[in-house]
């Protein structure tokens, strides 16, 4: 692997954190399975690419990508808490709208960013390469997000958020409002994804329509590489995990992308994603089987 | 505890990583070409097959003195965005990236590698070069813009005394707003007049062309989504009002329209191949004007053609590649 392809996963791996930190915040924390990512992400790089191209500073336009993140995520809540409609389904509905919401964002379905200025801009002058440059800016904005989180949790509005996860009726008997923590949780999560958005569009240099696809899929596998990688009860491990995972996931895909020389081909790159990644679930699974397995005969002598 | 493991999964990685990635050896004397696209179907699978077919032509043969490594993105931009960064480590002569995301994403990785792009429709709106004469910079490629001058020809050769050009579109759609300014320039040319009728949605397409009938001595219809997904409503009153219509895609003209021609991606992939041999031969991409694809492939439909008035030349269905309705 070149230095150039390795951090170029990194970076990747790191945007897509973002992503992954916030299918933890649903999935794991709320306990609901939330498809709007998928309109959420592009959603986040429109907006940005919009203003972005009519001059407003890359950095309020980040922020706002974030914010049209978390409406979106607030539709899904409403849907769900408001009007009962199952969140898997709820999520769904505001996945597909968003792809004609993105369009009408964009006014078309690609926005180019290669010529205008970006987040990232400033720090090209400082003399670092550029492949080096983009990894280590978003890998600041993640650990500044990381960190947040995880005071975040931590206070009393987070804990009942994760209350509200784990058994809602005996939250709610102790008195937490669970609705308040969805909709927070919910419009947290989209907010989180539609600033990795809006870094995706920047750092690559275009938003298109379709850069939604498959993101809740490799979100997800990010949650479940980390949580594998780094069984952490501690929250801010756990969300550090998440950070892990989605680098680990990209590495795999470079690796994927390498296969060729084993006689695979472009197709299969899909295929050989998913055995890596599987391989990576469930090597540590069988060495702790061996593990017990080995302390079992060893009593058994005894 | 929990580091050993992640050790694990990171040794076991690298274990994968080692022997796989290792940058693979140059040919001796020989060019690597790094192709990818953001997915996979019949006419970018095309364009790559000519692309390395008009490179054998230029004297790089595969295997012998030229590698071609390609890569699908498989439809994700993520993969799009990490080839791109591959193909910027590994170091290729020339990368070509099919269709406008992954050039945008390999424009992005790389500002030194030489780039020649294909199947972009407007490279200049892609913001991958200045202006298509003078790319500057390490880009250059091939526009698969609609051929619109080999359109307004044939519409003149098959009807010659038309004088003015109806054409139906949707002004929110950009790729139709570029195809109309097109037409314009060159039916101004010809001495031709278009008259424009808008179709904000597709139940507005009947009326539009209807508001055509007497103004229009025929109507063309662009690349436009909202126009195409309701042309057997536009046909019906071309068949009335014996008003002949043509379309910008071939694919149309075997739903009722007169005459279309298309691009054959095969030949738009030996175009860009040209390019790429070009550049390979020491050509600095900047100085290589970004070309148009031309057509190739003509389309009649003789049948519906006659429901709408119209006699299409032997000379033009003899050349046809394909003659539809027969």
């Amino acid at each position: 692997m070149t230095e150039i392809a390795l951090f170029g996963a990194i970076e990747i791996g790191l945007v897509y954190a973002l992503v992954a930190i916030g299918v933890y915040l649903s999935f794991r924390i709320l306990d609901f399975p939330d498809l709007t990512v998928d309109g959420s992400f592009p959603l986040g790089a429109a907006v940005c690419a919009v203003l972005l191209i009519s001059g407003v500073n890359p950095w309020l336009a980040s922020l706002a990508a974030g914010l049209a993140g978390a409406a979106a995520g607030l539709v899904t809540a409403t849907l769900n808490v408001r009007f009962k409609i199952l969140h898997l389904l709820a999520s769904i509905l505001t996945m597909i709208a968003l792809f004609s919401v993105n369009l009408r964002v964009m006014g078309r379905p690609n926005v180019a960013l290669l010529m205008q200025d970006t987040v990232l801009t400033p720090f090209y002058g400082l003399g670092l390469p550029e492949h080096i440059v983009r990894p280590l800016v978003v890998g600041i904005i993640v650990a500044a997000v990381v960190a947040l989180l995880a005071r975040f949790l931590a206070s009393e509005f987070g804990l009942a958020m994760r209350a509200t996860g784990v058994n809602a009726r005996m939250a709610r008997a102790q008195g937490v409002n669970t609705d308040a923590h969805v909709y927070a949780g919910i419009a947290l999560s989209n907010g989180l994804t539609g600033l990795a958005g809006a870094l995706f569009a920047q750092t690559n240099g275009f938003a298109d329509v379709t850069t939604g696809i498959g993101t809740i899929v490799v979100g997800l596998a990010a949650v479940i590489v980390g949580e594998t990688v780094l069984p952490a009860r501690a929250l801010a491990l756990a969300l550090i995990g998440c950070v892990a995972g989605s680098i680990l996931y990209r590495l795999a895909v470079q690796v994927a992308l390498s296969a060729d020389s084993i006689g695979l081909q472009a197709s299969d790159l899909n295929l050989v994603t998913a055995v890596l990644v599987a391989v990576a679930l469930i090597l540590p699974r069988l060495k702790s089987r061996a593990k017990s397995r080995t302390a079992r005969s060893a009593r058994a002598a005894e | 505890m929990s580091f050993t493991r992640l050790l694990c999964a990171a040794a076991a990685l690298a274990a994968f990583v080692g022997p796989l990635a290792a940058p693979v050896p140059a040919l001796a004397q020989g060019k690597t070409v790094a192709i990818t696209a953001i997915v996979q179907h019949p006419a970018l699978d095309a364009t790559r097959d000519g692309v390395v077919e008009a490179l054998k032509d230029a004297g790089f043969v595969q295997g012998r003195n030229l590698k071609v490594e390609y890569q699908s993105a498989q439809g994700n931009p993520a993969t799009a965005a990490q080839i791109a960064r591959q193909f910027a480590g590994s170091r290729p002569d020339v990368i070509v990236p099919i269709s406008t995301p992954s050039a945008q994403a390999v424009a992005a990785a790389t500002r030194d590698l030489p780039v020649v792009f294909t199947a972009v429709t407007d490279p200049v709106s892609a913001q991958l070069v200045r202006s298509m004469d003078k790319p500057g910079a390490n880009i250059t490629g091939l526009s698969d813009m609609a051929p619109v001058a080999e359109h307004v020809a044939l519409i003149r050769e098959i009807l010659p005394q038309a004088r003015r050009i109806g054409v139906l579109y949707n002004p929110g759609e950009p790729n139709s707003v570029v195809l109309v300014k097109a037409l314009k320039d060159e039916a101004a040319k010809a001495g031709l007049t278009v008259v424009e009728a808008s179709v904000p949605k597709s139940s507005d397409a009947q009326p539009a062309v209807r508001s055509l009938v007497g103004k229009a001595d025929a109507v063309y219809i662009p690349l436009d989504n909202t126009v195409v997904s309701a042309l057997e409503s536009v046909i019906a009153v071309g068949r009335q009002a014996k008003l002949p219509i043509f379309s910008a895609d071939t694919d149309s003209v075997a739903r009722g329209t007169a005459a279309s021609i298309g691009f054959d991606y095969f030949q738009v992939g030996k175009q860009t191949g040209a390019i790429v041999a070009r550049v390979l031969k020491g050509e600095k991409p900047g100085d290589v004007p970004v070309a148009l694809a031309k057509g190739t492939d003509l389309f009649v439909n003789p049948k519906s053609a006659a429901a709408m008035g119209i006699t299409l030349p032997d000379a033009v269905v003899k050349r046809a590649t394909k003659v539809v309705g027969e």
